[in-house]
């Protein structure tokens, strides 16, 4: 029995399978897949509602879309900022990736200001204009949930990010941990480039 | 790491396609072109641009094969979720 279980221990593999140098890494990419999968399921039911519903108003007419293109180009260099933050902490740059990852954070809480401004907008301006109310309307509540969605995750990056950077500076995290931080970044700017097509532009 | 064997002149390079990218995409919704063709043109982009931040800003190029697969799980399943949709969305 207890030779059993040590041949069991020799068998086990020390490594990850498919991220060989990071198991964090394979464990957040198991995530991101399921996370894929929950806006995938809201971005599919959203075009199912619409191609069933017999009108639906001109997204580009009621939302405006110029501030959201802002947004866009807001998380796209905060991608691109991740990816500097990354690279400064592997050449163990601290001053470059606290500036980088400081950078990081910003753009989330400036994307996060513009949905706020958004919203309040489309709630007291834009959708009364409309005629429509956001309880009982489709394209309101399917973009709102949408939106509502992934900015939730857009503050979760936040958090995350901040964690980052003061568990880097006390020492206790590495450029692996940063890696995985930004995995979960990059998924939230790319989940955005798709809600702004499918919400904003189509 | 593999990481860092990837420039970070390379990833610049990314950021101007994207940035390019969703310009073309504003521009075109501005345009007035025909229904079908914009969607279709405004899902090409949309598919690039999430395909190039995968592939590059989250290295599924530089990784393991049978991660991409992974990662491509979820639109496989997404697929089939549209299909089972299918008879609500065209009941005749």
């Amino acid at each position: 029995m207890s030779e059993a279980a040590v041949m069991h221990a020799v068998v086990e593999p020390q490594e990850s399978p498919l991220t060989p140098e990071n198991w964090g890494k394979l464990g957040m990419w198991l995530f991101l897949a399921g996370d894929a999968m929950s806006f995938g399921c809201l971005i599919v039911g959203y075009g199912i509602l619409r191609h069933a519903s017999s009108s639906w108003p001109v997204p580009k007419d009621v939302l405006g879309i110029n501030l959201t293109a802002f947004m866009t180009f807001l998380l796209i260099v905060s991608s691109v900022w991740m990816v500097l933050a990354l690279a400064a902490i592997q050449e163990n740059n601290k001053p470059k990736f606290n500036k980088f990852l400081g950078l990081v954070i910003l753009g989330g809480l400036m994307f996060l200001g513009c949905q706020a401004y958004e919203w309040t907008h489309l709630l007291t301006h834009r959708l009364p204009e409309a005629g429509i109310s956001f309880s009982n309307n489709l394209f309101a509540t399917t973009f709102f949930i949408l939106t509502g969605f992934h900015g939730m995750h857009v503050s979760g990056g936040v958090i995350y990010n901040s964690c980052v950077l003061a568990a880097v500076n006390r020492g206790r995290y590495e450029a692996k941990h940063v890696e995985i931080a930004g995995l979960y970044w990059h998924f939230v700017d790319l989940v955005w480039i798709l809600i702004f097509t499918f919400v904003y532009l189509i | 790491m593999t990481s860092t064997a990837h420039s970070t002149s390379a990833y610049i390079k990314v950021f101007y396609v994207l940035l390019v990218l969703t310009i073309v995409e504003v521009a075109i919704v501005y345009l007035g072109l025909p229904r079908m063709l914009l969607v279709a043109l405004l899902v090409i982009f949309a598919v690039w641009k999430a395909s190039l931040v995968a592939m590059h800003f989250m290295h599924l190029k530089f990784e393991k094969r049978t991660l991409a697969v992974v990662a491509l799980t979820p639109f496989v399943l997404c697929v089939f979720l549209i299909l089972m949709l299918m008879p609500d969305i065209f009941p005749h």
